[in-house]
């Protein structure tokens, strides 16, 4: 099912069309009226008119979040104060919160890409949809609701918390889909096991949509057995506008489908900044071209994965982004070989809620020369055997799912509880001593 | 006299401490062991390279197990047997040899270090304890329900 089939089923020169002529007036626009961009495109030689084609978009200059943060809170916006009408702000764990206004139009734009997202994931305007994504700040809960009012949805506010309530509001009221994070719902489903309920007799669940951070096909498996739903993958990021920048549909569940009429998706090397044949592994960059409070001009999202652009089941022409495979700052090389934090952790988790405390020692071989990769883990009393060969398993165990996962070897060490340093803040994973060549 | 009670009274708690393999670690234990007044009544270790199993039975397994936690130690409680064993050349191997006609594997055992009633005492940690429990008791091995 599609809500706007107009575009999301576009032949592709109609909506490389589209995307062009949107894209020429954004330019035209924030080279006027932002400063920003204005000395920026300069310092880059570039003018509007420059674009000839979408491919030229390439010789535009990238945005980073350090642009968001210096250009603190509004200054990066196209639109006048007066034409305002929300504001959103994502949490500053690394220094200033980031703000985003959104004028009338965006919110419409906004409406319009999670109600396709909510579509595509099979809901529709007889389903009663739970949002327990927090309200507030953070764009989640906002996003989902208006998504859910735009297809004409029962839209329940629950937002996030208070489990037991959570689950009365599911069973008592029949809800057919619920919008929150994976971590969540799987909460939820320790809740329903204490209060007794019968997931398939007592509850009407059909569909869940879930995003705000990173997840697997192990637990997504987990959700839809545990549930008895499908379980959707949506991505978003408040920077572009929020959840509903990409969502997966019901039929392939395989890909979220980028809203390309209104975000430009290029792939990158995020070293070089060159652009990559779609396909190819990458970070990701957004134009916002139909945004008119603060669009962003090749905004790097820093999370790296792979466009997919081979015809989906579902018909839509949308190409799809797979899931995101880990971020561009925290990306190792060792050996040769791109390795994320997050391919570690993802080992860690299998069939955990949250994975055990963990670091990640990349040194040099004294002997060899080589790098060495040594995975850190703290031992919980749940992982605790006092039998020496069932730890040795688990040992042996994580050193063959990693190395299946990142292609390269590595040593896995058990370490105590609380052995391994702590950071404030976000936590950091890797110490990586090794001698720069 | 066999008794053959539930299985539940056979078991005597174990304490098993996951340490590195770093000088100073054992001594970390035996001294918050001390501190809080602990006896410690027989104590065995299994190593590998990187890191050991301490194995302990106490005076207060309870409060041994609270300190040690709170004191950031990987530690749980684990069920083992205590078994009589004649205090006599063959004592040992009568026993093995029962537990070999059941066909249980032993996870590991060790000695306790004190005799009770002039018999000496070893310390098992079966594959699948309540069968291994059972099929002895048929075979008439004493089981000790408490090391005081």
């Amino acid at each position: 099912m599609q809500l706007q089939p107009e575009f999301e089923s576009m032949s592709r020169p109609e909506l490389q069309k589209l995307q062009f002529q949107r894209l020429q007036k954004l330019l035209e626009n924030v080279y006027e009226k932002v400063p920003f961009y204005r000395q920026s495109f300069d310092k880059h030689g570039v003018k509007p008119s420059d674009l000839k084609s979408l491919q030229d978009l390439q010789k535009f200059p990238f945005t980073y979040k350090q642009d968001l943060r210096d250009n603190y809170p509004f200054n990066l916006a196209l639109a006048d104060k007066k034409d305002f009408v929300r504001i959103h702000a994502s949490s500053g764990t690394t220094g200033k919160p980031t703000v985003m206004v959104y004028t009338q139009n965006d919110l419409q734009i906004w409406s319009d890409v999670m109600g396709r997202s909510l579509t595509g994931a099979g809901i529709t305007s007889n389903d009663i949809v739970q949002v327990a994504f927090g309200y507030g700040l953070f764009t989640g809960g906002l996003g989902a609701h208006c998504g859910g009012e735009r297809i004409n949805a029962a839209v329940i506010p629950a937002s996030g918390g208070n489990s037991k309530r959570q689950i009365t509001l599911l069973k008592d009221l029949g809800v057919n889909a619920i919008c929150c994070t994976p971590s969540y719902i799987l909460s939820l489903l320790d809740t329903a096991k204490e209060l007794n309920i019968d997931i398939h007799k007592d509850l009407k669940l059909r569909t869940g949509v879930f995003g705000a951070e990173p997840w697997g096909e192990e637990m997504r498996q987990k959700i839809e057995q545990g549930f008895n739903i499908k379980a959707i993958d949506i991505y978003g990021l408040s920077e572009i506008i929020g959840p509903g920048v990409a969502c997966e549909c019901r039929e392939a569940q395989h890909g979220m489908h980028v809203n390309e009429d209104h975000f430009l998706i290029e792939t990158i090397n995020p070293e070089t900044g060159e652009v990559l044949q779609p396909g190819e592994q990458g970070e990701i960059v957004f134009t916002t071209i139909s945004k008119t409070g603060m669009p962003l001009i090749r905004y790097r999202t820093r999370d790296i994965t792979r466009l997919i652009t081979e015809p989906c089941a579902c018909g839509r022409t949308f190409h799809r982004m797979q899931k995101v495979i880990g971020r561009s700052d925290d990306m190792l090389i060792i050996r040769g070989v791109n390795v994320f934090p997050t391919q570690i952790e993802s080992v860690l988790m299998q069939n955990k809620e949250v994975a055990p405390h963990y670091m990640i020692f990349v040194s040099t071989d004294e002997h060899s020369g080589m790098d060495k990769l040594e995975v850190q883990i703290e031992l919980n009393e749940e992982m605790f055997s006092d039998i020496t060969k069932n730890l040795q398993h688990l040992e042996s165990n994580y050193t063959k799912d990693i190395k299946d996962i990142i292609g390269i070897s590595c040593k896995v060490r058990l370490v105590e509880k609380n052995s391994l340093q702590r950071f404030e803040g976000k936590a950091q994973r890797v110490i990586d001593t090794r001698k720069k060549k | 006299m066999n008794t053959n009670a539930n299985a539940n009274q056979m078991y005597i708690q174990q304490i098993s401490i996951f340490l590195e393999n770093r000088v100073g670690k054992l001594n970390q234990v035996t001294n918050l062991l001390a501190k809080f007044g602990i006896d410690i009544r027989t104590i065995a270790l299994a190593d590998t390279n990187d890191f050991g199993i301490l194995r302990l039975i106490v005076n207060d397994t309870e409060k041994a197990l609270s300190v040690l936690q709170e004191n950031n130690f990987t530690a749980k409680l684990t069920n083992v047997v205590a078994v009589k064993v004649l205090d006599e050349p063959g004592g040992l191997a009568t026993i093995l040899g029962k537990i070999d006609e059941i066909g249980v594997s032993v996870e590991y055992m060790y000695a306790y270090t004190k005799p009770v009633n002039k018999e000496a005492v070893m310390i098992f940690r079966f594959a699948d304890d309540e069968s291994a429990i059972k099929s002895l008791q048929d075979k008439n091995v004493e089981f000790l329900h408490t090391l005081n």
